[in-house]
């Protein structure tokens, strides 16, 4: 016990701050500061994301996961991740969507309440990336489901993740 | 390579970075090697096929052996009379297990069917092919045209079922509740205790293979980095040296060494993100924290040294994609101090932790006579008892020159697959700083000449997870005929559905974990 707390001590708090919108901009915009707020005001609680892996090769999920490390630090934001489609706000796709898992990500995205945000993981998540269409991939996230932002790369980086989940809900919020 | 006298047929060596045999074999041979193979305690890597009826009317199943002399690979080729009819051979699976799913997997993409030697009926359920193309479609064959699409039709799959009373079902996935990849998994329960389980994979099955065929030479190695991206270093340096052994390139030594330094970067990741689940998932919060701080600092160095996080593009054709910065060896030397005295740390962190303990201890165990039937790969064999890494067995340049510890444990639970995970770690971070050390002065590129038409290469490389597998063969223009992949999870995946047998259901997740298999990898 006294290791575990001595290096809980030791290690100390290593969040960093949320990424700038407009990375030109240097100072954090008291807009992002707020987002844990704002996303109380408007959805009444927090973020509530759902991941689907529609077919990847798994690398985008492992910067996924990153979110949750103690640099980025997700929770902390106000942004969680939920095991049902019918608690989530937004949906995380990742990979083409390959032809055995279009029906479940259809489904997935069925059982979503307003306002189903979408958005695309990855190069292939974005246009099909090296996979494309074929008579095993339905290509690009878009095919299949309404998509609200691409974040390209292969695989993003957890910062490009985080930029894209803020310009998602960002005019969700300013509307509501 | 000692062969058995039956065999006479002509022995060709296969390019390649350990020592490979390649021979023919007839209907009955294909049979009869394969039970002296198990005989003599050989292991059934990978089997694929491929259609030759173009060159000689013929379809081709092949199958890579790993023996303690290197890999043989054996070829049969397939009478057909009617070009379009469903060619057969003999099933491997009554002497090896594990070709069952590789076998289903070869009917789904080519057509052609192994047949049981007593007669019996083979498992024709599609493993690939969950009704996302016709029936008579096999998008392996030359004929076929990969790029067109087919609706999805539903397609009934029928799990075996456990009879008795209180017997119930759980049915889970394809998609999971965290971020994981798409498989299902049915369970027969009584009450919590796990009686049966049956995994149902090809969920993430992109049509790689086919892929692979239109892929110039020179771009393979990015299809290969992503067939599974946690493994993708070991993946493209496979590629590469299939083809780099095909065209007689020589990878310069600063660039041999840059690549096991990557290698052995992706195992330092995959272990340490897998001990901070393991221990998330066993109910401490804490070791995901700390864990998943330190594979960032991994990443973030990563970067920096070798100008990615993910080193999905780092390995290519002839050497690596960018030189070690100048202040690399002072950053990498600087993480690998602070890697070892964290994990040292948090190491007796996780053995002096009760609660921990007592859910790694005798979960999930894999028995070793199991773990050796089935043929178990990898970092799943070692924590049951088998000692197997061909760093260490086959050890191929620059492992050739280091001296690398096999690390085993013998109970076969999520504690000895935890246990192996810490020693490998401290393993690799004596590999690194070997690496780093002998690190010779040059260029970290070759250009790479066009391969010979009709030739056969081969690259296995052990990655985090065991080894991996490319068979890389030219057509008549030297370009990409075929290429198989092999990823170890298609050997570690049906040892999963004994490792949970008597187990309760909440444990599953942390049993799956222990094991963490690419659902990727397999299906291709
Ligand atoms: S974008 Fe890249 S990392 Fe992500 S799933 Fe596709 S190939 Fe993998």
């Amino acid at each position: 016990m006294w290791n575990t707390l001595s290096r809980m001590w030791r290690t100390g708090l290593l969040t960093e701050p949320l990424p700038v919108l407009q990375p030109s901009l240097d100072a954090p915009s008291p807009e992002l500061d707020n987002l844990q707020s704002q996303l109380l005001a408007v959805l009444g609680r927090a973020l509530c994301i759902r991941h689907v892996d529609a077919g990847s090769c798994n690398g985008c999920e492992l910067e996924i996961q990153a979110l949750h490390n103690p640099y980025y630090n997700l929770e902390g934001a106000g942004v969680q991740f939920v095991a049902s489609p019918r608690r989530a706000d937004l949906l995380l796709v990742t990979g083409p969507v390959s032809v055995n898992m279009e029906e479940a990500l259809r489904r997935t995205y069925d059982a979503m309440p307003a306002p189903k945000l979408v958005i695309a993981i990855g190069d292939c998540g974005a246009c099909g990336g090296i996979f494309g269409a074929s008579y095993a991939s339905r290509g690009s996230v878009a095919n299949i489901l309404p998509v609200n932002t691409t974040v390209t790369d292969c695989p993003p980086t957890p910062t490009a993740i985080l930029r894209g989940i803020l310009e998602t809900v960002r005019p969700t919020l300013a509307k509501g | 390579m000692k062969l058995p006298e039956f065999l006479e047929c002509q022995r060709l060596p296969v390019p390649t970075n350990l020592s490979a045999t390649r021979v023919c074999a007839d209907r009955e041979q294909w049979l009869q090697l394969a039970a002296w193979l198990r005989e003599s305690g050989a292991q059934l890597l990978t089997l694929w096929g491929a259609d030759d009826r173009d060159r000689d009317g013929r379809f081709r199943i092949c199958a890579a052996y790993l023996l303690t002399e290197g890999v043989l690979l054996v070829e049969h080729a397939m009478k057909t009379t009617e070009a379009t009819a469903s060619a057969l051979y003999p099933s491997l699976a009554a002497i090896f297990p594990v070709a069952k799913r590789m076998q289903r997997a070869i009917y789904d993409l080519l057509g052609i069917a192994a047949e049981e030697a007593d007669g019996s009926e083979a498992d024709r359920r599609g493993w690939l092919r969950h009704g996302g193309w016709p029936e008579t479609f096999f998008p392996l064959r030359r004929d076929a045209d990969g790029s067109q699409q087919h609706p999805n039709v539903s397609t009934p799959y029928p799990f075996v079922t456990v009879e008795g009373s209180g017997v119930h079902e759980i049915a889970v996935g394809p998609v999971h509740a965290g971020t994981i990849e798409p498989g299902h998994f049915r369970f027969s329960v009584v009450g919590e205790k796990m009686l049966r389980l049956e995994a149902r994979l090809g969920y993430t099955h992109k049509g790689v293979a086919k892929l692979f065929e239109k892929m110039p030479q020179s771009e393979g190695h990015r299809l290969a980095a992503r067939i599974s991206g946690d493994s993708a270093v070991a993946f493209s340096w496979a590629y590469c040296t299939a083809l780099e052994s095909l065209t007689a390139t020589i990878c310069p030594p600063r660039a041999t060494l840059l690549r096991a330094l990557a290698l052995e970067h992706e195992r330092l990741a995959n272990h340490l993100g897998d001990l901070g689940a393991l221990g998330n998932d066993a109910g401490f919060a804490f070791g995901l924290t700390h864990f998943s701080r330190l594979k960032e600092d991994l990443l973030r160095s990563n970067a920096i040294a070798f100008g990615a996080r993910y080193l999905l593009d780092y390995v290519v054709t002839g050497g690596v994609a960018v030189d070690l910065p100048a202040q690399g060896p002072a950053l990498l030397l600087n993480l690998y101090s602070e890697l070892e005295q964290s994990v040292a740390n948090l190491r007796s962190i996780y053995d002096e932790h009760a609660g921990l303990q007592d859910r790694f201890r005798g979960t999930g165990r894999l028995q070793h006579p199991i773990a050796e039937k089935l043929g178990a790969l990898g970092l799943v064999a070692r924590a049951s008892g088998i000692a197997c890494d061909l760093r260490v067995d086959h050890p191929w340049p620059p492992y050739d020159w280091v001296a690398t510890k096999c690390i085993t444990q013998s109970t076969g639970d999520v504690a000895a697959r935890v246990q192996v995970r810490f020693d490998e770690i401290d393993e690799s971070l004596h590999l690194c700083r070997a690496f780093l050390q002998h690190l010779p002065a040059g260029p970290f590129h070759a250009p790479v000449s066009a391969a010979a038409p009709y030739r056969l290469g081969l690259g296995v490389i052990e990655s985090w997870r065991g080894p991996v597998l490319i068979a890389l063969e030219t057509g008549p223009d030297g370009a990409i005929r075929r290429c198989h992949a092999h990823d170890p999870s298609w050997q570690n995946w049906p040892l999963i559905e004994f490792a949970v047998i008597g187990d309760i259901v909440p444990d599953f997740p942390l049993i799956n974990k222990s094991f963490n298999l690419s659902y990727s990898g397999q299906d291709g």
